[in-house]
């Protein structure tokens, strides 16, 4: 349609919803723009048309929107917002509009912000291990190139310090191509947009940044569109420009809270705890337009994070976020209160194209199995350390007394790291090795003894030396057997 | 040909649709976008659309194909990868590029490649043939043979037949069926929705056989017969569910991705050409069949990609074949179905699923089974279902609805996962009804003491999991000496015979003689470890032994070089527990 027809039949308003009667011919999906008896206008989309009405979704307030006096025009055409590598170095609003005070953007092209869905013979699979410099997630959830992995947190965890450190250290080796930041603010607070900013503006990052913000006071309904104009820069970014593009969007409990929102004004069928049965088909929509596409240049990568209402992990939000993304880095609140940070609890952690990431070659070939025998033997410790919590330390058999110590050592030298510490992935599987040597060589059933033939005790002499005076590797070859 | 009256997500009502069918499929809009009656009422059709709908608009037209949702059904099946109703993603990927686009057609199967026909011995030209018959056959790929047979309701003589290279809409014979004369070519089209007809379903008694130890040791499904593997997110679904897919006895597989990963396809798409058939050596693509509707793909085909993956199983079956499907995830399925119940403001049953998910969760296995089909030959569908139950609960209507029906139950434990023990499968908690019915199979083919050791096995863990809750409580040295073997072989069976490193180039599939020596050594440390312990040595001399890492290795060792493996760990352990003896003396 190129011509605008204006109704002024409005039927009634409710919530983030306006029922427009006698309209006849709006089409799914499509923008609307309602004028406001004081001049204003908004913008909103067709959620339902009939040959009566239109029902439509403002995004942002409907005070101010009578019943008589405004008016409302189909712009024939879905929510499409302006693409431009110019985009890069500014900030935008949570609709998509510049939010610094500096000129407009000129855009290249205006894209649908729906996307659509790559097809999966069309996919690339993901392989190219992305160094972020954390040990917990090199050494044991590597991330890769095109991979969705959500932060799983919780309220005052330091989920924003742990990815705004990502943000900073992220690389692929070997590789000097183009790499992007695609930043959404989703209904975060002023202070946590300013964290951010500060932390790109600081590392140079803000030149390669675009940043949309939908601030907590922000209308609500916008945050259904934040990811949305997000994810269409980066794929323009990452397809046409050639562009490795690492999307962070912060916090998708805001998302879905808003999806819940306008679900209950809509009086749908409410699904697990007041959020729609189509959450899943949702979320999804936004989390698989991570991905690289066969004979294109660039990549999508998500990094999200979501935070879970009361630490918990079946909560609708993580649980169908867990279904859907390529494994997630779940961060604890005990390791937090033990000082540790970042406080990701392995255990809870995974990382779906792990495999296709690691090994000879790109990272290291005893990658793997150093990694499966580090959850082995932090799963035992566990067990160990709630045995010792019943029946003391002293009761504990020497073996149990060892993977003890490992616990305590794969935290504090393993797990925690400082904020500005930037470790290689030798670094990382190195550390891994010490502490493996505290235990004795018969506990390494998952390692291949090429591998414990070369790197097993070699730095972790000293590890053994500070043990507590026991005989502590008596599998060792270089020990001789106690003698009772 | 009616007009589009509403359009909400993806369902559409369209008016003056007097005279077309529940279930019609239909082309809705000047997209021509495919949907399928779900509704009928007064002069209104409800139309499921099984492409995005935006853009459409009220009064645009819907045109009946007068035809209910099928499939087609011949030569290049195999290799392919279709989307919900059966489009070819590559082909698509042609025609509008890396994303998909919506009103795009596409025939399934390629109409300009020519295959070879040769005519089955004794079918000639007089010939009786009843429905379902084998007239004839392509080598489709290197391992499969593809057989034609008489479309489903054509009985008669035949007028012609004849051998050599046509495409698949050329006709290959004629039948004379009543009056009329029908043309054979080597396409038939099958409805999806109805299961195909039989002549009578038989009790199996055969396992499939996967490669996978937890699965083919403790808790074996029957070729023909249904399983499930529920569990949380990362607990290995579907590493197990591609496990499967890669290494089971099966003939054909068929991989259902509902509602899942992209990039989960695209592995799929990536290693299988590369992998071998154990039994064959031929890429073991070559036996596959992918349906990929992923997450973000249109909500309404997700639910019909169960239904068109399983009447292509029934078309291999009715073959002769034993065809495999793997659906990851029927919780998508039954959350598609959900999603147009609401939309349809059905009264909702459990947690907002329709009342009827039950009733077609059943339906769905029951599409399963070992037959005797029309063709006289035998063949069989083995169902093998993911579940995602929300937090992990089964107490969910998918994850009951699903137990109720199938045989096999996988339960999938997110600690032993978090652990990475892999496959996830507990030992404890789930079961398979066919371990009765296929014991005689096992009796007869790996041997009387392999059925015994099973027990065994079964036992030791019961019994551990026991001992570490009284553990929990005194710890471990309070136990007498004969309980801590039992929970250091208990341990072991966990570790170096249940875990199975699925990325690892060895322990990915192992034999059942394999399985067999594997268990064996672990029952005959066991068997000397008590012994010993009877004999009065310590139980921590018997822990720290040096065999146990040898034992635990055993996985890694190949096929080929098993048997003198196990046999010098058994002489080792002779050798050590005669040590310890001696030092005790």
């Amino acid at each position: 349609m190129k011509f605008e027809v204006n109704y002024s039949t409005i039927e009634s308003v409710a919530g983030p919803l306006v029922v427009v009667g006698k309209v006849g011919t709006a089409s799914y999906n499509e923008i609307v723009r309602i004028r406001l008896p004081s001049g204003e206008s908004r913008l909103g989309q067709v959620l339902e048309t009939t040959s009566r009405h239109a029902v439509v979704q403002v995004f942002g307030p409907t005070d101010g929107i009578n019943i008589d006096k405004t008016s409302v025009s189909f712009l024939g055409e879905t929510f499409r917002v302006g693409v431009s590598e110019d985009m890069l170095g500014r900030i935008f609003d949570g609709q998509g509009r510049p939010r610094d005070i500096k000129s407009e953007v000129s855009f290249k092209e205006k894209r649908d912000i729906n996307g659509e869905p790559i097809n999966p013979a069309a996919r690339a699979m993901p392989n190219d291990f992305i160094e972020t410099g954390i040990s917990t997630i090199d050494g044991l959830n590597t991330l890769v190139r095109g991979q969705k992995l959500p932060l799983f947190s919780a309220s005052g965890l330091s989920h924003n310090e742990l990815t705004a450190q990502i943000t900073r250290q992220a690389k692929v080796k070997k590789s000097n191509e183009g790499f992007a930041v695609v930043f959404a603010g989703i209904g975060i607070t002023y202070d946590d947009a300013e964290y951010f900013i500060n932390e790109f503006r600081k590392t140079g990052a803000l030149s390669r940044t675009a940043a949309f913000i939908n601030l907590a006071d922000d209308p609500s309904i916008e945050r259904i569109l934040t990811p949305r104009i997000a994810l269409t820069t980066a794929e323009y970014l990452a397809y046409d420009r050639g562009m490795h593009v690492l999307v962070i969007l912060n916090d998708m409990t805001n998302y879905a809270e808003a999806l819940r929102e306008l679900s209950s004004a809509r009086e749908e069928v409410p699904g697990r705890r007041g959020y729609p049965g189509y959450m899943y088909t949702d979320l999804a929509s936004i989390y698989e337009r991570a991905g690289i596409i066969k004979g294109r240049k660039g990549s999508i990568t998500q990094l999200n994070v979501v935070t879970m209402p009361g630490d918990d992990v079946t909560h609708p939000i993580p649980d169908l976020t867990g279904y859907i993304t390529e494994g997630q880095i779940f961060m604890a609140r005990d390791l937090h209160n033990k000082g540790i940070y970042p406080e990701v609890n392995p255990l809870g952690s995974l990382s779906r194209l792990m495999s296709n990431g690691i090994g000879d070659g790109k990272t290291r070939a005893d990658h793997s199995n150093v990694k499966d025998q580090l959850f082995g033997a932090y799963a035992r410790a566990q067990d160990a350390k709630s045995l010792s919590s019943i029946v003391g330390a002293e009761a504990l058999s020497d073996t149990d007394k060892l993977y003890l110590k490992f616990g305590d050592e794969f935290e504090n030298r393993f797990i925690k790291q400082g904020f500005y510490e930037d470790r290689t992935i030798e670094d990382t599987l190195s550390i891994g090795w010490e502490i493996l040597s505290i235990l004795p060589q018969s506990e390494l059933t998952r390692i291949k003894p090429a591998y414990i033939e070369e790197y097993y005790g070699a730095k972790g002499k000293d590890a053994r030396a500070r043990g507590d005076g026991k005989e502590t590797g008596k599998e060792h070859k270089n020990h001789p057997k106690p003698s009772k | 040909m009616g007009a589009i009256d509403k359009v909400s997500g993806p369902l559409v009502v369209a008016s003056d649709m007097l005279g077309s069918n529940m279930y019609d499929v239909v082309k809705v809009g000047k997209d021509k976008l495919i949907g399928e009656i779900i509704q009928l009422k007064g002069p209104n059709a409800v139309i499921q659309v099984y492409e995005d709908t935006t853009g459409l608009r009220p009064g645009e037209p819907v045109i009946t194909t007068a035809k209910p949702l099928s499939v087609d059904l011949g030569p290049g099946l195999l290799t392919s990868i279709y989307d919900g109703i059966q489009r070819p993603l590559e082909v698509l990927q042609k025609k509008s590029g890396s994303f998909i686009a919506r009103g795009i057609e596409a025939t399934a199967l390629d109409t300009k490649k020519k295959w070879k026909f040769t005519s089955e011995k004794g079918i000639r030209k007089g010939s009786r043939v009843k429905s379902g018959e084998i007239i004839g056959h392509v080598q489709e790929t290197d391992v499969i043979k593809h057989y034609i047979m008489v479309p489903l309701g054509v009985d008669g003589t035949i007028e012609s037949i004849r051998d050599g290279s046509y495409t698949i809409d050329e006709p290959v014979a004629k039948i004379k069926s009543g009056k009329s004369s029908v043309s054979i070519t080597m396409k038939q089209v099958r409805p999806v929705r109805k299961p195909a007809p039989v002549k009578t379903k038989i009790r199996s008694s055969v396992p499939l056989i996967t490669g996978q130890r937890v699965i083919d040791t403790l808790f074996p499904v029957a070729k023909g017969g249904t399983a499930a593997i529920p569990g949380p997110f990362g607990s290995g679904k579907t590493v197990t569910q591609q496990q499967l897919a890669k290494w089971s006895d099966a003939d054909i597989v068929v991989y259902v991705g509902c509602g899942e990963r992209g990039n989960e396809m695209t592995e799929v798409l990536t290693e299988f050409p590369e992998l071998k058939d154990p039994k064959s050596g031929k890429p073991l693509m070559q036996r596959t069949l992918l349906i990929a509707n992923t997450s973000n793909m249109p909500v309404a085909a997700r639910e019909a990609s169960i239904y068109t993956g399983i009447t292509i199983a029934e078309y291999f079956r009715d073959m002769g074949y034993d065809v495999a499907i793997m659906a990851d995830s029927t919780s998508r399925w039954a959350e598609a179905m959900r999603e147009i119940s609401a939309r349809l403001e059905e009264l909702p049953g459990e947690e907002g699923y329709p009342a009827y998910l039950p009733k077609r969760l059943a339906e769905y296995y029951e599409r399963s089974g070992s037959v005797e089909a029309l063709s006289g030959k035998k063949g069989s569908i083995t169902i093998i279902g993911a579940v995602s139950p929300p937090g992990g609960d089964i107490s969910e209507p998918v994850s009951q609805g699903t137990l109720r029906v199938v045989k096999t139950f996988w339960a999938l434990d997110a600690s032993l996962a978090s652990a990475r023990h892999f496959p996830s499968i507990n030992w404890l908690t789930s079961y398979s009804l066919y371990s009765g019915a296929l014991e005689e199979w096992y009796r007869k083919n790996v041997g009387e003491g392999f059925v015994n050791a099973r027990k065994e096995a079964m036992q030791l863990l019961q019994r551990e999991a026991e001992l570490k809750d009284i553990v929990q409580l005194v710890g471990e040295d309070a136990l007498p000496d004969q309980e801590k073997i039992v929970l250091d072989v208990g341990r072991m069976i966990r570790e170096s015979y249940l875990r199975q490193i699925a990325f690892d180039e060895v322990d990915t599939y192992t034999s059942l003689s394999k399985q067999s020596l594997m268990l064996d050594a672990i029952l005959c440390f066991r068997k000397k470890a008590d012994e010993a312990v009877k004999a009065g040595i310590q139980s921590d001399k018997i822990v720290s032994m040096k065999v146990k890492t040898d034992i635990a290795r055993l996985k890694g060792v190949k096929e080929a070089d098993v048997e003198s493996a196990v046999k010098k760990v058994r002489e080792d352990m002779d050798r050590e527990f005669s040590a310890l003896s001696k030092d005790a003396e």
